[in-house]
Order: C-alpha cells, then sequence, then structure tokens
C-alpha cells in the first residue's frame, strides 16, 4: 500500500519554489472573502454557460464542474521538459498512424506484433493506404500524465481521437484573470489564449491540396443534446468558425458541401467531434444519423481533410500505449523523455504470473475499458472481489492489463477548513500541423474527496487553473 | 450564416411571439368569463379559446370538462400542450441555446433568466398564481427578450431572421384572434351589436393591448368595421397585418442587399404588402371577414414556406 505521496506545494524541506507567491495570498484570505469568491466563481462559470449537460438522470441537465480556486504551478523549467516530451510523444505517435497505414515498417521490424495493430477495433480498413495532408492522423493529442515526484512523471494515457476538456483549461484561467487580477500582476503567469488562434492555424494548415483559398474549416458536432456541446461551441466561437451538425453538410461531386442561407458552401477543414462510427453511414454505421453519407469519398479522394483522421484511435488503445517508447526510438532516433507506466500484459505468461502472484497491490484494467468500468484497484478492494476478478483474468488474459497503484502526488485544494492535500493528474493539448505547438497550460483535474485517486467529474472530480510561470 | 442557425433564430422569436398570444388569449378568456352570463356560459367562451389554439380535442381528451383551473394549468405550463406559454419558452430556450454563440450575452441571459423563472413559477402553489399576472409575466418577459435583441444584437442577416420570425408569427397571430372573436365567440349572428358583442370586442383590444390605442385613433365608438381596420390595415398600430408585412419586407429586403440577390421570398412578401397596402376595409367585409383572414392566414403560411425554402435549408441554389 503507498502511503506517501508527492505533495506539489510543501516539500519535507519546505516550500516549494513554484508556490511561494501563493502563500500569503490563501492564508490572508479570509474565510468570508473565500466563500464570497468561490459563489463568484460559479456564477461565472453559469453565466458564461461553462456546464456539461446530463440528459436522462433527471435534476437540472446543465451541470457545474467544481471549480477549485488554488491554483496548480509548474516553472518554466519543469514545464520545458513536460513540453519536450509531450511534443516527442505526439510526434512519434503520429509517425506510427502514418506507417500503419502505409507500409507498417515498426511491424515488419518485429516491434510490435501485427495481431495487435490490424486487428484492433479501432484500425479502419477503410483508410489503409491512404495518406491524409502532411501525414498527420491526430491532430490534436491530449495526453493524460501523473506525477510522482519532483521529477517524474509518468503518461497514464493517450487521446488521439478527439480530446475534450481544453475549454475548461481557457475557462478556468478567465474566471481566475477575473477573481484575483492582482496574482497575475504580481506573477508572470504565460498566457494560455493563444490556443483558439494555434487550433485554427493547426486546422487550416491541413487543408487539402485541392484547397486552392483561404481554407474553409469547421466543427462538426452530434449537436445540442451532446455532453460536450458547450465547448464543441466555445471554440467555434473562439476560432470564428461555423458549428455543424452532420444534416448541415451534404456531399455532392467531389466535395463536401454546408447549407448556408445564401446557398451551398464547399468545406475544406472538417474538425469533427464525433467518433468514426458515425461519421458516414455510407462507409461505417449505416444506421447512423450524426454523419455525413459519401463524406469518406471525398476524404479519400482528398477533397476535404478530417480531423482527427478516421482511424487516428488505433494509436491510443490501451495495448498499444505500451510500445510508445518504442515508436519514440523507432521513429524518432530519440530517447523517451516521459515515462510509461510499467504495465504487465496478461497475455504474456510471465507477466501473468507476476499479476496473479500481486494482484492485491495492482491496478488491472481491461484493454478496451474506459471510464473506469471493468477495472480492479487492487489496495481499495477486499479479498472476495479480488479473488473473483482474479479468476476472470485467469480465464481470458490476454483481455487484461495491469499496472502498479501509482502515488500520484497532490496539491493545496481548498476544503471546508481551509486547504489540504488531493490528487490531481494533468491533461495537456498538443497541437500537430505544420508545426507541433503547445500552449503553456493544461487541464488539471482534482479528486476533491479525500484520499480519493479518482479526478473523473462524474465521480467527485474538479478542476484547477493550472499555471506554468514564464521565466524573468 | 448557417441556414440551420438561422432556422433556429427564425423559431426562436416565433416561439417567443407565440408564447405571447398564447398569455394573451388566456387574458381575454379570463375577461369573457368574468361576465355572468355570455350565451352558454363560461364553458364556451373557454371551448372557443382552445379551439383557436386548435387545441380543444387534445384539452378534453387529458382534462375532460372545461374547468378555468385546468385551462389556466394547459395553457400556460403544460408542457404536453406545444402551444402552452411554457412549451413556447421551453422551445425557444432551446433554439437559443443550440445558436448561443450566434445571441449576445444580453439576449441569451433575458431568455435563460425567463426560463428559470418559470421553471420557479411552476414549483409555486397554483392558487398564488392569478391569469392577470401570469399574462403580465409573459408580455414582460416578452418585451425584455425583444428589448435586449434590439438594443444589443449587431444588424446583420440573424438580425434579420429574427425579426422575419417576429412579423410572420404575430402576423399569424393577430389574423387568428380576431378570427376567434368575429367567428368563433358569438353564439349568434342575432347578438351582433348587442352589449356581449362590444365587451367581447373590448377585451379583444385588450388582449393585444391596444384598448387605449385604438380609443385615440377612432375616436372611442366601437364598430367591428373600425376595429378590423385598426388591426388589419392601420399602419400606425405595430400589431396590424399590415405592419406585420411593412416588417417583414424590411427585413426580407435587408437580407436581399446583404446577399446581393432578390428571391421568391421578397416576392411573396411584396405581393401581401401590396394587397394590404392598397386594400379598403369595404372590400375585406366584401370578401367575408372569416374569408379573408383565413386566406391572409394560408398566404402568411405561404410567406412563411418561402422564406424557409429559400434561406432555411441551404438547397437553394
Amino acid at each position: 500500500m503507498v502511503t506517501s505521496f508527492f505533495n506539489e506545494m510543501y516539500a519535507p524541506d519546505g516550500l516549494r519554489t513554484p508556490y511561494q507567491m501563493l502563500e500569503g495570498w490563501y492564508q490572508n484570505m479570509p474565510a468570508e472573502f473565500r466563500a464570497l469568491k468561490q459563489a463568484e466563481a460559479e456564477d461565472l462559470f453559469r453565466r458564461y454557460g461553462i456546464t456539461f449537460a446530463v440528459y436522462g438522470e433527471g435534476g437540472d441537465p446543465d451541470r457545474l464542474i467544481p471549480f477549485d480556486m488554488f491554483p496548480r504551478v509548474f516553472t518554466a523549467h519543469e514545464w520545458r521538459r513536460l513540453e519536450r516530451g509531450i511534443k516527442q510523444r505526439a510526434r512519434a505517435l503520429n509517425a506510427f498512424l502514418s506507417d500503419v497505414y502505409d507500409r507498417g515498417e515498426i511491424i515488419r521490424a518485429g516491434i510490435i506484433p501485427a495481431d495487435l495493430v490490424y486487428r484492433n477495433d479501432a484500425y479502419e480498413i477503410a483508410v489503409a493506404g491512404f495518406r491524409p495532408p502532411l501525414g498527420i492522423f491526430s491532430h490534436i493529442v491530449g495526453i493524460d500524465l501523473v506525477r510522482t515526484g519532483a521529477d517524474q512523471f509518468y503518461v497514464l494515457e493517450d487521446n488521439c481521437r478527439t480530446p475534450s476538456g481544453v475549454s475548461y483549461m481557457l475557462e478556468n484561467r478567465e474566471v481566475m484573470m477575473r477573481m484575483f487580477p492582482h496574482l497575475f500582476q504580481e506573477n508572470r503567469v504565460a498566457p494560455v489564449d493563444g490556443y483558439a488562434r494555434l487550433l485554427k492555424r493547426t486546422l487550416a494548415s491541413v487543408a487539402p491540396a485541392k484547397c486552392d483559398r483561404d481554407p474553409c474549416v469547421v466543427l462538426l458536432t452530434p449537436g445540442h443534446f451532446n455532453s460536450a456541446y458547450y465547448e464543441h461551441s466555445f471554440l467555434a466561437d473562439l476560432m470564428g468558425i461555423e458549428l455543424v451538425e452532420g444534416q448541415d453538410l451534404f456531399v455532392e461531386g467531389d466535395f463536401c458541401w454546408m447549407r448556408t442561407t445564401e446557398g451551398p458552401r464547399k468545406v475544406d477543414v472538417i474538425y469533427r467531434r464525433i467518433d468514426d462510427a458515425f461519421l458516414d453511414p455510407l462507409c461505417f454505421r449505416p444506421d447512423s444519423s450524426l454523419g455525413v453519407p459519401g463524406l469518406m469519398n471525398v476524404y479519400r479522394s482528398g477533397g476535404v481533410t478530417i480531423c482527427s483522421a478516421p482511424g487516428a484511435g488505433v494509436a491510443d488503445d490501451k495495448a498499444i500505449y505500451t510500445y510508445v517508447p518504442e515508436m519514440v526510438r523507432f521513429y524518432l532516433g530519440e530517447t523517451p523523455i516521459l515515462d510509461n507506466v510499467p504495465t504487465w500484459q496478461c497475455a504474456k505468461s510471465d507477466d501473468l504470473k507476476y499479476v496473479l502472484e500481486n494482484i492485491g497491490e495492482l491496478v488491472v484494467k481491461e484493454v478496451h475499458g474506459s471510464g473506469g468500468y471493468g477495472m480492479l484497484v487492487g489496495p481499495a478492494s477486499d479479498r472476495a472481489t479480488i479473488d473473483t476478478f482474479a479468476a476472470k483474468v485467469a480465464a481470458n488474459p490476454s483481455n487484461y492489463i495491469a499496472q502498479p497503484t501509482l502515488a500520484l502526488s497532490t496539491c493545496p485544494t481548498f476544503v471546508e477548513e481551509g486547504i489540504a492535500p488531493r490528487h490531481v493528474d494533468l491533461r495537456p493539448y498538443c497541437l500537430v500541423g505544420r508545426d507541433v505547438e503547445l500552449v503553456p497550460g493544461a487541464l488539471t483535474r482534482v479528486a476533491l474527496n479525500e484520499g480519493s485517486l479518482v479526478v473523473n467529474s462524474s465521480q467527485g472530480g474538479g478542476v484547477k487553473d493550472t499555471w506554468v510561470i514564464a521565466e524573468e | 450564416m448557417l441556414s440551420r442557425t438561422a432556422a433556429n433564430l427564425f423559431w426562436m422569436t416565433r416561439y417567443l411571439e407565440r408564447s405571447e398570444t398564447t398569455a394573451r388569449l388566456m387574458d381575454m378568456g379570463f375577461r369573457n368569463a368574468l361576465l355572468p352570463n355570455a350565451g352558454g356560459g363560461y364553458r364556451n367562451e373557454w371551448a372557443a379559446i382552445l379551439q383557436s389554439k386548435g387545441v380543444l380535442q387534445s384539452f378534453t381528451d387529458k382534462y375532460g370538462e372545461i374547468v378555468q383551473r385546468n385551462v389556466e394549468s394547459f395553457l400556460f405550463f403544460d408542457m404536453e400542450n406545444p402551444s402552452s406559454v411554457a412549451s413556447c419558452i421551453r422551445s425557444a430556450r432551446e433554439n437559443a441555446r443550440i445558436v448561443r454563440t450566434a445571441l449576445t450575452s444580453q439576449v441569451w441571459d433575458a431568455i435563460n433568466t425567463s426560463y428559470q423563472d418559470l421553471m420557479a413559477m411552476q414549483r409555486l402553489e397554483r392558487s398564488k398564481l392569478s391569469i392577470p399576472d401570469l399574462t403580465d409575466w409573459t408580455v414582460r418577459t416578452s418585451s425584455l427578450i425583444r428589448g435586449a435583441i434590439e438594443s444589443t444584437q449587431l444588424r446583420i442577416d440573424g438580425y434579420s431572421f429574427m425579426n422575419l420570425g417576429y412579423a410572420v408569427e404575430r402576423a399569424d397571430n393577430t389574423a387568428r384572434l380576431l378570427d376567434v372573436k368575429y367567428y368563433v365567440l358569438l353564439p349568434s349572428v342575432a347578438y351582433v351589436g348587442s352589449g356581449l358583442d362590444n365587451y367581447q370586442w373590448t377585451t379583444l383590444l385588450r388582449a393585444l393591448s391596444a384598448h387605449r390605442a385604438y380609443n385615440w385613433a377612432y375616436g372611442g365608438e366601437l364598430s367591428s368595421v373600425q376595429i378590423a381596420h385598426f388591426l388589419l390595415l392601420n399602419p400606425k398600430f405595430p400589431r396590424s397585418l399590415l405592419s406585420c408585412y411593412a416588417e417583414a419586407n424590411e427585413h426580407l429586403d435587408q437580407l436581399a442587399r446583404i446577399y446581393g440577390r432578390s428571391t421568391p421570398a421578397q416576392e411573396s412578401a411584396r405581393a401581401l404588402l401590396g394587397e394590404l397596402a392598397e386594400a379598403r376595409i369595404e372590400d375585406v367585409f366584401d370578401e367575408g371577414l372569416h374569408e379573408f383572414l383565413t386566406r391572409m392566414i394560408n398566404e402568411n403560411g405561404g410567406l412563411a414556406q418561402a422564406i424557409h425554402d429559400q434561406y432555411l435549408t441551404g438547397d437553394a441554389r
């Protein structure tokens, strides 16, 4: 059982540098003032309409994600290393994608088993052999990181399809700047508001070769009942592009068009926030009404670019994840800067043996599971649950992977009695187009319940503003 | 602009205007029901109101007998009744939410707040809410939203689609309200010119917030011909059919300027405006008021269809 956690503010030898200016801030904050500010923050989030909609569970469908006012802080030095690591990983993942839909060199070289790629559910036969503009498949790479020590970060998972949450990164900052302007006057916090411009530039940079003018970029949403609809409309608005649904687009001739009040207008780049399966009923799920019939034909003939490219999901699969450091070495010839969490693949007999012997201390996950389902947290489970789960693993080992229980770092967080350490993770959003870009900021999710390691908003998680202190 | 966005804006304002009309109708029914012996009693009055909204059948299916309390619930709060004030405001807000970024924060605020108020009212005891209170609230809310649109929205195509929604819906509603009074409400022809007849005309004017305006414009004497003239052909009254089509024309012309071309939608609106501008009230009564109103309601539907085909589908080339 893990007993000590890395505290990002208080090290055993005293206050850590990045947080020095915050100590006085929170210590001198009267309780009433704090309550007032907390209420103000909630009011601002409601007013901006920053909610995630939850339908079908009763209650108010527009909910707020709890916002914690205590910022999480990185020094420029810490961030530089993270930035290099994140960009490196994003490049490697894209190199991998462009390879496995082409010659599959990494498989021929015997580094990744062919089955794991070609028989993967996320592998899209429909785009095999097609090279998207600039060879980029994943244009927005969200990399989930946890910290366990001053210099130790682990990648929990990669999100190559359509990572969400970036609107919180932007709005958390807006709200903090509005509520505590003096903190920003006194500290050199690197701005994040360039994100939308960079995103637009990234999307425009991958316009099809056929596009001979200023590219028309749109954001494709499943619609206003989607829980992330707010984010979709927020990003479209910031980028100054149309927010479209499948019904707004149609295919005619070699191109994709959108229905406007002035008649059809050609679309060059689609930033889609719907899954592959729903993109085109003629190519994928025939019952999808969210997509655009014929879109994939236009895509494959170079009439429109889809971001992220269909098929990008094969790179963020849990089974592929373990090979990402190998990808960095293979494609980039570099040493991986960010470490993977050590992972045992139960499909391998040695690993299986270890997992079954130590299952009480491990986290065991289904290869294709997500959202915390089908997963065992050894140290938090009783004997009976562990035994039942062990039997399942033994019966179908290739369906499981196991990882050590990580000692997630903590960050001071406002609680009833003042501040207390709570566990946090980090999701930066790396943009890959003609250039690879990363704004100095990320989404920090925090487990608000004492002792909890689960940062998901559905299970008592909140968010924090994340600062990178600029250099003098 | 995306056709769907234009459609959301157009329908947002149609629903807002419709909520106001339902509230005004409710007020009309309420005042009529205060008359002790209105040929068949209050039931008839409310039945006529429900009939004019096309919801008499669904009301009796759900509640059976016509009791004022139930009619009030049905017309104001009932989410299953698509033309109830609550349904309309919910639909307006849903349309607004979808095109949130095409609205100023003041407009969104006004619409969102009215919806939140409505939810709070729904939790109150019904006996604490009288029909005049509910009507006042609706009319006030509607003015607030319209004011926010007028004073903050950019004068671009989206603004024109919002105003088209208002104009088309209002024309339809004025025609319907007049038709209710003239054709549905009076028990028989024998009552024309009676005290009841006059009372109902006054109520109609009140429901359209036009009671005093009419007195100023026509010297206080009630006559069905003058009232019809006021509601149909008077360019000074903002709810008259003529005013509605002047408004629709203005905004369609604006769209034609922005988009650089004129379409069947402009022709349709121009034809309607032309007819009303030339018409004399005698012609209307020669045709038969009910027949005239029925024709107007249909032609208004035709205008809405022309706007839809031209701008809201994205199919027009």
